[in-house]
């Protein structure tokens, strides 16, 4: 054997590198069938993306089936409450070119949440079935409501209502809801700082 | 006597305290009319358990315990509970109680406990809660609450805020002035509940009167608090700032003083702690500073929560004038209001009222020139120019790991910042933006579990039907059933893409948008009318609701055709 080997250095040397390589390959494949990745790891990131409306304006029947037929290759511009910060969320995601929103799917509206004239609900539960989140509440001949802080405002409970009693209502900024918004270039700041002493003051608000 | 230690950056701004300082504290008009806001700081809002029409009294409660309680600062009747605009920089309205005064100011009869410490501790915190005591110099939190989150013996130190370091306020001043020994029983009290192993009282060297009134009272109470004297700086009166100042030690990024064993209460929370306990007041008043180049008279008064600014201010010699400025706390860190309606609130610490030319606007900003004065003046030692720029390219990833979060808004930044950006609203609107950016995430993430548990469940509903529908097909092989299972979000979604499909040509203008909500609702109509005439009459109440159903799309149908040729007129007018 140790002859063998310093007889022909070069055919022992292919021998190891074989015998290594079809080690490697059975581990290798074997780690590949045992540890297999569950699901569709990029339709997870995209779904992740995606604003859950579960609206169905990019024509799929809510946000996950969109987000595996974009990891099929379908274009990223098709969902109207992403939003063109959505659309540039997932150009940089897949890294390819964000482009503009397709018209054809709708424009990025308000925010609104349904509501339902509840004197005029007469219990047909006809809404409750197009919900694609159970965001509204009711039983079969009783009045039915929506659980605002669950409805993602997809619209789609608006037209099966046979007395078109569901109304989209824009959502309302509220105390709770109110925030400060970023300083406008063409508005001077209000802000309060000690400053008499170093504005000219000629330099003042009109 | 203790060292005080320093801390990074800081400011020191033009006082201007003397303008309010030198007249002693004045008692302000008692208002014909209060208006109390039933939520006086951030969380749930508390509910009324007065109506209108009822008579009360002072110190009467008027709000249940489920937020933080407000009352009755004097006698007389409740008129209205109804929305006012508050003093918010919103400029937004919220509910209030508003009380007609009848100048009696008859009391409840109030039950001094001089003998707390017979008492149960959880007793005297829930007094605390009951009075309504939040904290006077910031936000407004809840004493009670700060108080019962520590766990026993947490506390090491317990830290009373006599700073009040921004400029041209002196409530604090004057209230350590006036009324020392209520101070420092108050203080016992704090630290008969939390059991601290010290007690330091800090108060910047700019204020001597203040600080000989604290050391008489201290030599006539015999008590373990000690008394820090420290050089003045901006913002040395901010927690982190002021326990660093103390004790050297440095609160953790996104920590609380709690967490390093430490308690802050200011000290005007530390006199209504000693008003409700040991004379059985409920916080129904405050001490204000009146100040500004556009009063007469300014001053401290002693002003009944609830009272409109604009009393309190005509108390210090204003007169109403156009385009006035009206600030709520200091030059600093105050806010805007929008209306001299506003009530005084429980953290209405001072009122601003300047001249334009003591306080102009700022002047237009220009580029940041990198010259990092910024950075050197920030107390919390972040990078605001840096967060400035992330700010504007709204980066929030960035924005966070250059903890925006520790930023306490001082305005140290915006002050120095030789370019006038205003800093400080970039951080408060990114952090707003980072807030409802979680809260968004949190709710799409609730809308994807919902949907994907709905889609589950139908499919398992699906699922149970197929295996119904072979059973009987095998038993009944004749029979071939309907396959049923009519997924109403496919069939909501064909509708939609229906929709769209009909949009294929694809609607220019607003005309045409609304011509076709025309078309939509008339095809809405038809329907509505068709289930009418399909209708037997069987149950009254769904005759009844589809005929109004009729009407309703009837009427839609007319505002949208309104709408139609409002939106067409002065176009189609104008070939
Ligand atoms: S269009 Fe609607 S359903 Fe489609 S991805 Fe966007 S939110 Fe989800
Ligand atoms: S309530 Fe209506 S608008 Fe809201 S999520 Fe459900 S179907 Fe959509
Ligand atoms: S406002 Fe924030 S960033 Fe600016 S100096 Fe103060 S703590 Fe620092
Ligand atoms: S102080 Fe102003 S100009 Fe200077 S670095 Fe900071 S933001 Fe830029």
């Amino acid at each position: 054997m140790g002859s063998l080997v310093s007889d022909y250095p070069f055919v022992a040397a292919l021998a190891a590198m074989v015998a290594l390589g079809v080690v490697f390959g059975a581990v290798l494949g074997f780690a590949s069938i045992r540890f297999r990745a569950e699901g569709n790891p990029i339709a997870d990131q995209i779904n992740a993306i995606l604003p859950q409306t579960q609206c169905g304006q990019c024509g799929h029947p809510g946000c996950r089936p969109y987000a595996e037929a974009i990891a099929a290759g379908e274009a990223i511009n098709k969902c109207p409450p992403g939003g063109e910060a959505g659309i540039q969320a997932l150009a940089d995601l897949l890294d390819v070119e964000p482009i503009p929103l397709d018209a054809e799917h709708g424009e990025e509206s308000v925010k609104s949440t349904a509501f339902i004239i509840e004197d005029d609900c007469i219990g047909c539960t006809k809404c409750i079935q197009a919900c694609p989140v159970d965001a509204i509440v009711g039983a079969a001949k009783q009045m039915h409501t929506v659980i605002v802080d669950e409805c993602t405002g997809c619209d789609l409970c608006v037209d099966p209502c046979p007395v078109d009693c569901i109304e989209m209502r824009p959502v309302v900024t509220t105390l709770a809801t109110w925030h400060w918004d970023l300083p406008r270039a063409d508005v001077r700041p209000l802000i309060i700082a000690t400053d008499a002493e170093r504005v000219s003051t000629g330099e003042r608000a009109a | 006597m203790r060292r005080p230690h320093d801390f990074h950056g800081g400011i020191y701004p033009p006082e201007r305290k003397s303008l309010s300082n030198t007249r002693p504290l004045r008692r302000a008009t008692i208002p014909d009319q209060l208006v109390i806001p039933l939520s006086q700081h951030i969380g749930a809002p508390a509910k009324a358990i007065v109506a209108p029409g009822e008579d009360v009294l002072g110190g009467q409660r008027l709000t249940d315990l489920a937020g933080l309680p407000v009352h009755a600062p004097t006698s007389g009747t409740i008129v209205a509970i109804e929305d006012r605009v508050i003093p918010h920089a919103s400029g937004m309205s919220a509910p209030c109680i508003v009380i007609d005064c009848d100048g009696q100011d008859r009391w409840l009869d109030l039950e001094p406990w001089p003998d707390y410490r017979e008492r149960d501790p959880a007793a005297v915190v829930a007094r605390l809660h009951e009075a309504g005591i939040a904290g006077l110099g910031g936000a407004g939190f809840p004493t009670f609450r700060k108080l019962s989150s520590a766990r026993p013996g947490q506390i090491r130190t317990l830290i009373i805020n006599g700073t009040e370091c921004e400029p041209y306020i002196t409530a604090d001043d004057i209230l350590m002035r006036e009324r020392a020994r209520e101070l420092v029983l108050g203080i016992e009290i704090l630290a008969w509940l939390c059991e601290p192993k010290e007690i330091l009282l800090g108060v910047e060297d700019n204020k001597p009167d203040a600080v000989r009134a604290l050391e008489s009272a201290l030599t006539e109470i015999q008590t373990p608090i000690e008394l820090v004297v420290f050089p003045t700086k901006y913002p040395s009166g901010g927690e982190k700032q002021l326990i660093e100042i103390l004790t050297g030690q440095q609160v953790p990024t996104g920590g609380l003083p709690a967490d390093i064993g430490i308690l802050c209460q200011n000290v005007g929370t530390a006199v209504a702690v000693h008003d409700s306990v040991l004379l059985g007041r409920p916080l129904v008043s405050r001490i204000t500073t009146v100040t500004g180049e556009a009063v007469t008279e300014p001053g401290n008064f002693e002003v009944l929560l609830g009272t409109p600014m604009k009393q309190l201010l005509a108390d210090a010699g204003y007169r109403e004038a156009p385009r006035q400025r009206l600030i709520m706390g200091g030059p600093m860190m105050g806010v805007t209001i929008s209306s001299t309606e506003c009530p005084v609130i429980k953290t209405t610490n001072c009122l601003l009222v300047p001249s334009a030319k003591e306080l102009p606007a700022n002047a237009s900003p220009q580029a940041c020139i990198r010259c990092g004065l910024c950075a050197e003046a920030c107390p919390a030692t972040l990078l605001p120019q840096q967060l400035y720029w992330y700010a504007r390219a709204q980066d929030q990833d960035q924005l966070e790991a250059h903890q925006l979060f520790d930023c306490i808004e001082c305005g140290a930044c915006s002050y120095v910042c030789p370019s006038h950006i205003p800093l400080v609203q970039y951080y408060r609107a990114s952090k707003a933006a980072i807030i409802e950016q979680r809260a968004d995430t949190a709710k799409s993430d609730r809308a994807r579990e919902r949907f994907e548990a709905r889609q589950e469940r139908l499919e398992q509903a699906a699922a149970e039907k197929e295996a119904k529908r072979a059973a009987r097909k095998r038993a009944a092989a004749a029979k071939a059933l309907d396959a049923g299972g009519d997924d109403p979000i496919k069939a909501a979604i064909e509708r939609a893409q229906a929709r769209k499909a009909a949009q294929e040509t694809s609607p220019a203008s607003a005309g045409d948008a609304a011509r076709e909500k025309i078309q939509r609702i008339e095809a809405r109509l038809e329907k509505a009318r068709a289930k009418l005439a399909a209708d037997d009459g069987s149950d009254a109440t769904i005759t009844a609701a589809l005929t109004k159903a009729v009407e309703t799309t009837e009427k839609k149908l007319t505002t949208a055709r309104a709408e139609l040729d409002a939106a067409n007129d002065p176009k189609e007018q104008t070939p």
